[in-house]
């Protein structure tokens, strides 16, 4: 990381002419930008939003455009978490394993009115909101939400990507250590 | 017991020429090469849209009437009848002819269903389903919609009751003012 640290942390504007062409000053953007379009989703289906994620990487509205069609099952390949239906209190240490179990950066996006609020199941097995058991990034709202509100919910968490890589770059500008996860 | 039907064979040894995979290769260059010529089904989609239907259940949201009032007057029968409870009201006392109102009227966006029974229950027409499915929040707080917020997005809708007009100037409303109701709400009080 060269160049004077702090000065223009965001913008390219201002710098010197050489260094808006050093690959290697701007390596955390290219991480981020391969990383934001090859998210490999998680899919914690657990109830009808799931059906909902299936028609959005099905070819109607194809998030392979997004680059996030490889669904992994397997949560060591995944570092994105759709949690996607009611979670139960039975569910709940299952889906907090798996989330453990993803390695680091990843994201979670709560789908749909039960996973991000309990919704209207206001009862004792449900748990009133995933966020209660892991951190979630983006919440979409919905009963079930419309695959579009989905790829919404993807273009999102591309978005906290980059922020996060960019937070990254500048801590690690001005001697901090790169925080633990992307966005948050 | 006699045995009926006749159980499957299994598969003789492949030939040589299934060795070499080469039949099943161009069968399934054949499909992928068919596919190139059908109709195009992905909708591209932050470009392209749905289109939407008429009665379309989206995120509720509260409405003006034609002259920029607040239609809702707390009657609770929303927050009553929300299956999921996502709607909270608080009323205050307002200085016009209907004497009440929405102090903080919010609809927590996770909980909703977007089932519709608010805008059917709704007596003064003040809720209504939008037409808006998209929104995504980053966090819990953020996706509690307050009563601007509702306020904005649901716009302007002309009022059929045209309650005000009939309870706040007998002026401007003329000979259709009801003289018993007004007697009625002086008695009451």
């Amino acid at each position: 990381m060269s160049g004077t640290p702090g000065e223009h942390p965001s913008g390219m504007e201002g710098r010197p002419e050489l260094e808006q062409w050093i690959l290697t000053t701007r390596l955390a953007d290219y991480v981020a930008w391969g990383r934001k379009n090859s998210l490999w989703p998680m899919p914690m289906g657990l109830a009808c939003c799931a059906i909902e994620l299936m028609a959005m990487v099905a070819p109607r509205y194809d998030v392979a455009r997004f680059g996030a069609e490889a669904l992994r099952f397997s949560p060591r390949q995944a570092d994105l978490m759709i949690v996607a239906g009611t979670v139960t209190k039975k569910m709940a240490p299952a889906l907090k394993r798996i989330f453990d179990q993803m390695p680091e950066p990843k994201w979670v996006i709560s789908m749909g009115a039960c996973a991000s609020s309990g919704g209207m199941f206001r009862s004792y097995p449900v748990v009133q909101g995933v966020d209660e058991i892991i951190p979630v990034d983006v919440y979409i709202p919905g009963c079930p939400p419309r695959p579009e509100a989905l790829i919404e919910g993807i273009m999102k968490v591309q978005e906290l990507v980059e922020e996060g890589a960019r937070a990254a770059q500048q801590g690690a500008r001005a001697g901090r250590p790169a925080p633990a996860t992307g966005g948050r | 017991m006699p045995v009926s039907g006749k159980p499957v064979r299994r598969p003789g040894r492949p030939g040589l020429l299934e060795l070499t995979y080469l039949p099943s290769i161009l069968k399934g260059m054949w499909i992928t090469l068919r596919h190139i010529f059908r109709p195009k089904v992905t909708m591209q989609y932050p470009e392209q849209r749905w289109q939407l239907p008429e009665n379309y259940r989206g995120l509720p949201a509260l409405v003006k009437d034609q002259e920029e009032r607040v239609k809702c007057v707390a009657c609770f029968l929303c927050e009553y009848v929300c299956p999921p409870k996502a709607i909270h009201i608080e009323a205050q006392e307002i200085q016009t002819g209907v004497e009440k109102g929405p102090r903080v009227f919010e609809i927590n966006m996770l909980r909703c269903i977007m089932c519709g029974y608010c805008e059917e229950v709704c007596p003064e027409q003040a809720i209504f389903l939008t037409k808006e499915y998209t929104t995504v929040g980053l966090s819990r707080a953020e996706m509690i919609f307050p009563k601007d917020k509702l306020l904005e997005m649901g716009g302007l809708r002309p009022d059929p009751i045209k309650k005000w007009g009939r309870l706040t100037s007998k002026r401007e409303a003329g000979g259709r003012v009801h003289e018993p109701a007004e007697a009625g709400r002086s008695a009451a009080r």
